[in-house]
């Protein structure tokens, strides 16, 4: 009990974090900002990865479900640390 | 490896993430944030390849690498300006992949294994529930948001008859799931019920939504793919997925807001798909009836000649008519002349916050050019020529004017204090908000009708000519 309480604090005081800081971000990086957003959240990936390596003799439906879960978040962080650098790479681009 | 090491390695990857949020705030670091986060991740996903509770790597090293495939080939695809298609299809991914693991973990440690009740176990179940509900609706959500913007589905607010009846309903029946399952966690039924009906709740909840309202929707969406990360967190007891989590929702959250306060619209009408009552219908003719003037490009090439400072307005018409290089070549013709030139940036321009900007800078134009509405609506003033292109409802007078009209309240450039407008549309045809725009009838507008791209193009040729 004691845990989650601890949990939930760092959940509040992550959020107040990010709205301090994204409050920051200026509006010409609104985009780049949302497609490494969706980078991040792709850190399920963690969990995906100890579902799909886990025991799969018990049931072969967690693996299956651990494995679709690899695949939908590893193309999220994948897709979008890359596309984010490719815009924001438009953006510090120097024109003569 | 210990799992205190563990831990604080996780914590290590948490302080990388906050590290490239805050890089992102400067365009100067926001490269550097970028490649910190990819960092992070990094970090996250090797260590977590050493935990002892995995036995085989087959499934993983197949998963990461059909997904990494995917990601890759969608990130060097993607065209610019169907960048919220692909953020929307992304949101849906994350929701899924939450989906997917909090539904591994509840077979795993509850309905599989011989389930302990208690405070603990409830805990659990709680977060279990919770990331299963809020993945689902991010995932059909994100594929019927997706859908609309990529245009399979109609952009217009499909909204069911009873819609917010129906949308209670299942939201009530989906809470009543998650109480029984607390109460009986190893009763299948109840779980598969939770994620049917937050899956339809997805689908109802975004077919409901107009087309203007789409950045909305693609914000909140982006929201709940974090909160779903965070919430996964809670199941797996791991304060790294926490922290990045409720980074994304938060970064969600305000973008929604953001767009929320540039339209004028409460969050409430823009998720039921409502519009502001209109008082008395305004007719189209009457505005424009004799008083708009129609232009050359000729013509409009000679006013620019003689200005010291031009605006552009550029909008989603110009991204549909792919006329972002023309528009920099203009702005190039006109810098040559010794024409001081800017861009005003509606925050509602493009289909998502920020999509005008990065449309532009594809374009090459510096990012110091493209200036915010705050910033630059109290110099159209000293502008001598302010060339619209492709922007409607934000350039319309009457949200500021006509306490009656629908849109009245809604932030706009204030273009029509420019000494010349000049308008590059197709016809005199209406905006998402369905109205007449006095700005074409003013005395100092010119309309310059045809295709947005060939009529920039022929603009500069004109310009190069007299110069």
């Amino acid at each position: 009990m004691e845990y989650l309480v601890l949990l939930l604090a760092l959940f509040v005081i992550s959020l107040f974090l990010g709205v301090e800081l994204i409050n920051k971000v200026p509006p010409n990086l609104h985009t780049p900002l949302m497609s490494g957003c969706n980078a991040i959240s792709g850190i399920t990936m963690v969990g995906a990865v100890l579902a799909a390596g886990a025991e799969q003799e018990i049931t072969p439906l967690i693996g299956f479900l651990g494995f679709v879960a690899l695949v939908l978040s590893t193309t999220n962080v994948v897709a979008g640390f890359m596309v984010t650098h490719r815009m924001l790479a438009m953006f510090t681009r120097r024109s003569k | 490896m210990d799992n205190s090491l563990i831990q604080l390695i996780y914590l290590l990857a948490a302080s990388f993430f906050v590290l490239g949020i805050k890089g992102m705030t400067k365009p100067r670091t926001a490269i550097r944030g970028n490649q910190f986060a990819a960092v992070g991740m990094l970090i996250a996903v090797l260590v977590t390849l050493l935990d002892q509770k995995i036995v085989s790597y087959e499934f993983i090293i197949l998963g990461i690498a059909l997904g990494g495939l995917l990601g890759a080939i969608l990130a060097i695809k993607v065209q610019m300006t169907a960048m919220p298609q692909m953020v929307a299809l992304l949101n849906g991914f994350g929701g899924g992949a939450s989906l997917g693991v909090a539904a591994a973990y509840y077979f795993e440690t509850i309905s599989g294994a011989g389930f302990a009740p208690g405070l603990e176990g409830s805990i659990i179940v709680v977060a279990i529930a919770a990331t299963t509900i809020i993945g689902s609706v991010t995932l059909t959500g994100s594929v019927i948001a997706f859908g609309k913007l990529q245009e399979i589905i109609s952009g217009n607010s499909i909204g069911l008859p009873g819609g917010k009846v129906i949308n209670a309903v299942l939201v009530a029946c989906a809470l009543y799931a998650l109480v029984s399952l607390i109460n009986a966690p190893t009763q299948e039924m109840f779980f598969y019920a939770m994620i049917v009906l937050a899956a339809i709740l997805g689908i109802t909840l975004v077919l409901a939504i107009g087309g203007a309202d789409m950045p909305v929707v693609i914000a909140l969406l982006n929201s709940y793919s974090g909160i779903a990360a965070a919430s996964t967190g809670f199941i797996m007891n791991n304060t790294m997925l926490i922290v990045a989590g409720s980074l994304v929702g938060a970064s969600g959250l305000i973008l929604t807001r953001i767009m929320c306060v540039a339209m004028n619209r409460s969050l409430i009408n823009v998720l039921f798909g409502l519009m502001a009552e209109a008082g008395d219908s305004i007719d189209a003719d009457e505005v424009y009836d004799g008083k708009v003037t129609s232009s050359s490009p000729d013509e409009v090439a000679m006013i620019i000649e003689n200005a010291r400072r031009v605006v552009i307005i550029p909008g989603f018409g110009l991204a549909m008519a792919q006329a972002q290089h023309a528009v920099r070549e203009l702005a190039d013709s006109m810098k040559k002349l010794g024409i001081e030139v800017e861009y005003a940036i509606h925050p509602v321009a493009g289909r998502m916050p920020g999509h005008m900007n990065v449309l532009l800078a594809e374009a090459e134009v510096p990012y110091e050019q493209m200036i915010e509405m705050d910033t630059i609506n109290p110099t159209f003033e000293q502008t001598d020529v302010a060339i619209v292109i492709g922007a409607n409802d934000v350039t319309n007078p009457m949200a500021r004017e006509d306490k009656g009209c629908p849109i009245y309240g809604m932030p706009i450039l204030n273009v029509d204090k420019s000494r010349t407008v000049v308008v590059i549309k197709r016809s005199l045809s209406a905006g998402f908000a369905g109205l007449p725009n006095p700005l074409f009838a003013q005395d100092n507008t010119l309309m310059l009708f045809g295709d947005g791209k060939k009529a920039v193009t022929d603009l500069t040729a004109a310009l190069n000519e007299a110069a």
